[in-house]
């Protein structure tokens, strides 16, 4: 019986053009289509193999705004059990270090967890750190950047990559895994599923249902802050190097002048 | 008032299907198409969604959905792909429906549960060499003997009768005379049958990815008890079934017509002509706004045709405008679109180039255009 919690955030999508909003530089959640990550789908296709091949069951926690649920809906028609979904206006603009204190808090409502699946880094803010953080409040290990998960008892075995290699790691559960665009290919939800999904529980809660103070989150309390922004130049021109029998040095030249090489 | 949103698990569905379609045909279903090969792979994985289950009841392996549900999800199909589409359609409509609707509650138990999960696929032969329109045409015969039907005849362009994972086909054959009229009855075939041979494939002018076969019956012994509904009704029901199938195929153009669309908003926002973007022109402008009129019209057709269909109220005429109005839309955005797309329209290399060839189909499958003329035109009282 392994009971997981598989953390799912909603992201615009990356075919969308994705801007951050003039007023306070938050995520101009209006501006693009709001999809499930598509990491998530990963994480929730990992917990459904890992429940397919023994026993347990699938939560889905997801902090975000109320349009969230099509997220939601998403993972529980891919086949996941039920959901919780914080949503609060307070939750506004909030950084890495308050959205994981919020999860760790939303994670004392589910009965028992022995584990806890989350996508490496999220698509749109990409800090992935959420994991690491959530796994140090919690007191659990923390296996990250994982392309492999094995589940056997109350042990979980890791293939961990990075750029430096593989590392197989080992920890008891519970624990925190992050995993990565490696982990697995996420299947499509059936007509079934979609229909299924209609009448699976979502809690929603707030942050006061979480007993979290509302002044501790949010854009004013975030650690950092965004002075400004502004959209990626667009991509100039490359330089044409003609090959007249020096083409190789020329190219060389090039690569000096840029410093990079 | 009518309301033509859909409902969120329908939009779900369409999400789902879409995105299919986009991500793991799209990639692919060129080199199958140039092969002439069957795409096993996406067959499978189409399966696996449930796909070939759509409108059938849970009991059985299915999805418990409608047959709205199985229109939504051709027609994404079709935005990518038609072969892939019309081998949903056809394995849904054509062989496992006619088993659903008239079958044995044995027949539906042998069969339904692996037709249904897409792991076989089931075929109809209804169509013969000396026609297709005229049910009078049909010569194939099965006479009773010993319990058994001995069948002899041969089917014409029989859509998934050959694939490795055909398990059946229901074939119309002749079982006697009732009132000096030739007596028409639907008989399951099991693939392998002594007896029953199936020809190699059709080279064809489109739906190059889907399997197409003729089929000869020599001396081919199968039970009594593989008759389909009741003995003399066989043309009757396949007609039946045939005004659902129009629905269908209306979704799989309209589908067609809308990928015409699609491969066209992005081809013009790329390419230049006389120093311009060619979708600056007004010339080109006109001609995408009169294909995406004709894509929706169309749709708005067949929705309207399934609506009546899932009330349970007639719906032939509908469904005979909405497949006539469909195959229109298919065959004149795809020549727009071809045109569109200059010389590169005729590069095999491109979607629209495929659409062109699989447009005609529609105009002849499942009832010709002339056939649709003369249901609409009966259907007011024309005689
Ligand atoms: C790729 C492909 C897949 C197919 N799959 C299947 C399948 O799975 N099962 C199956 O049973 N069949 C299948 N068919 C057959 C298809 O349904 C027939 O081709 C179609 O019904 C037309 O029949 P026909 O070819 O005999 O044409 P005919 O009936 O010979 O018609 C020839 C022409 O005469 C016209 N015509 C006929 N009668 C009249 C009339 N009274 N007034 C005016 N015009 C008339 C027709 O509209 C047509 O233009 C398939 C065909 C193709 C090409």
């Amino acid at each position: 019986m392994t009971n997981i919690v598989v953390l799912v955030k909603q992201v615009p999508d990356t075919y969308s053009e994705r801007k951050l909003s003039d007023s306070d530089h938050t995520l101009d959640r209006e501006s693009a289509d709001a999809v499930i990550d598509e990491i998530n789908e990963r994480s929730v296709e990992e917990a459904l193999k890992i429940k397919e091949a023994g026993e347990g069951e699938v939560t889905v926690l997801s902090v975000g705004p109320d349009r969230a649920t099509d997220a939601i809906r998403k993972a529980l028609s891919m086949g996941a059990d039920k959901a919780i979904h914080v949503s609060d206006e307070s939750l506004h603009g909030s950084d890495m270090v308050a959205t994981a204190k919020v999860i760790a808090a939303a994670l004392g409502k589910v009965d028992s967890y022995d584990l806890v699946i989350a996508g490496n880094e999220a698509s749109d803010g990409r800090g992935g750190a959420i994991p690491a953080m959530l796994a140090e409040l919690l007191g659990v290990p923390q296996l990250t950047h994982a392309r492999q998960v094995t589940v056997e008892g109350t042990s979980i075995k890791v293939d961990r990559e990075t750029e430096d290699g593989i590392t197989h790691v080992e920890a008891s559960l519970p624990a925190v895994v992050s995993v990565t665009e490696k982990i697995n290919e996420p299947r499509y939800p059936s007509f079934k599923g979609i229909m299924a999904a209609k009448k699976k529980p979502v809690e929603t809660l707030t942050v006061a249902d979480l007993g979290v103070d509302a002044g501790e989150v949010g854009l004013g309390s975030a650690w950092s802050t965004v002075l400004e922004a502004s959209p990626k130049p667009p991509r100039t021109a490359g330089q044409r190097v003609e090959d007249e029998g020096d083409g190789g040095s020329k190219v060389a030249e090039y690569l000096v002048g840029q410093k990079l090489i | 008032m009518i309301d033509f949103r859909l409902d969120d698990e329908y939009e779900a569905l369409r999400k789902t299907v879409h995105d299919f379609a986009q991500n793991e045909v799209a990639p692919v279903i060129g080199g199958f198409y140039e092969r002439e090969e069957f795409p096993y792979g996406l067959v499978a994985k189409m399966a696996e969604m449930g796909l070939f289950g759509l409108p059938f009841p849970e009991e059985f392996g299915g999805m418990g959905g409608d047959y709205f549900a199985l229109c939504l999800a051709l027609e994404e199909l079709a935005r990518v792909d038609s072969s892939v589409a019309v081998t949903l359609e056809a394995g849904v409509s054509l062989g496992a429906m006619p088993i659903h609707r008239f079958g044995s509650a044995e027949q539906k138990r042998e069969w339904l549960p692996s037709l249904c999960s897409g792991e076989a696929l089931g075929a109809f032969g209804l169509t013969e060499p000396g026609g297709g329109s005229d049910a009078g045409a049909t010569r194939t015969t099965a006479r009773l003997e010993n319990g058994e039907w001995v069948i002899n005849g041969s089917k014409a362009f029989i859509t998934n009768s050959g694939t490795d994972i055909t398990r059946l086909v229901t074939i119309t054959a002749i079982t006697g005379q009732q009132d000096g009229r030739k007596e028409i009855s639907a008989i399951i075939v099991p693939s392998g049958t002594p007896g029953f041979t199936v020809a190699p494939k059709y080279s064809k002018v489109g739906w190059n990815a889907s399997d197409t076969h003729e089929l000869a019956f020599s001396d081919c012994r199968v039970p009594a008890e593989n008759l389909v509904g009741e003995r003399g009704r066989g043309y009757a029901q396949f007609l039946s079934i045939l005004d659902e199938g129009r629905v269908a195929i209306a979704a799989l153009g309209v589908g067609l017509a809308q990928g015409c669309v699609d491969e066209c908003l992005r081809y013009v926002g790329e390419r230049e002509a006389f120093g311009n973007k060619i979708g600056a022109y007004q010339a080109i402008q006109f001609k995408i706004a009169d294909m995406e009129l004709r894509a929706h019209t169309a749709r708005l057709a067949y929705y309207e045709a399934a609506a009546k269909m899932l009330r349970g109220e007639p719906f032939k005429k509908e469904a005979a405008i909405a497949k006539l109005a469909s195959s229109n839309a298919a065959m004149d955005n795809s020549r727009d679109a071809t045109q569109i797309f200059g010389g590169y329209g005729f590069m095999n290399e491109f979607p629209v180039g495929r659409f062109y060839r699989d447009a005609k189909i529609l105009e002849v499958g499942e009832g010709t255009s002339e056939v649709q003329r003369m249901l609409i035109a009966r259907e007011l009282g024309l005689r």
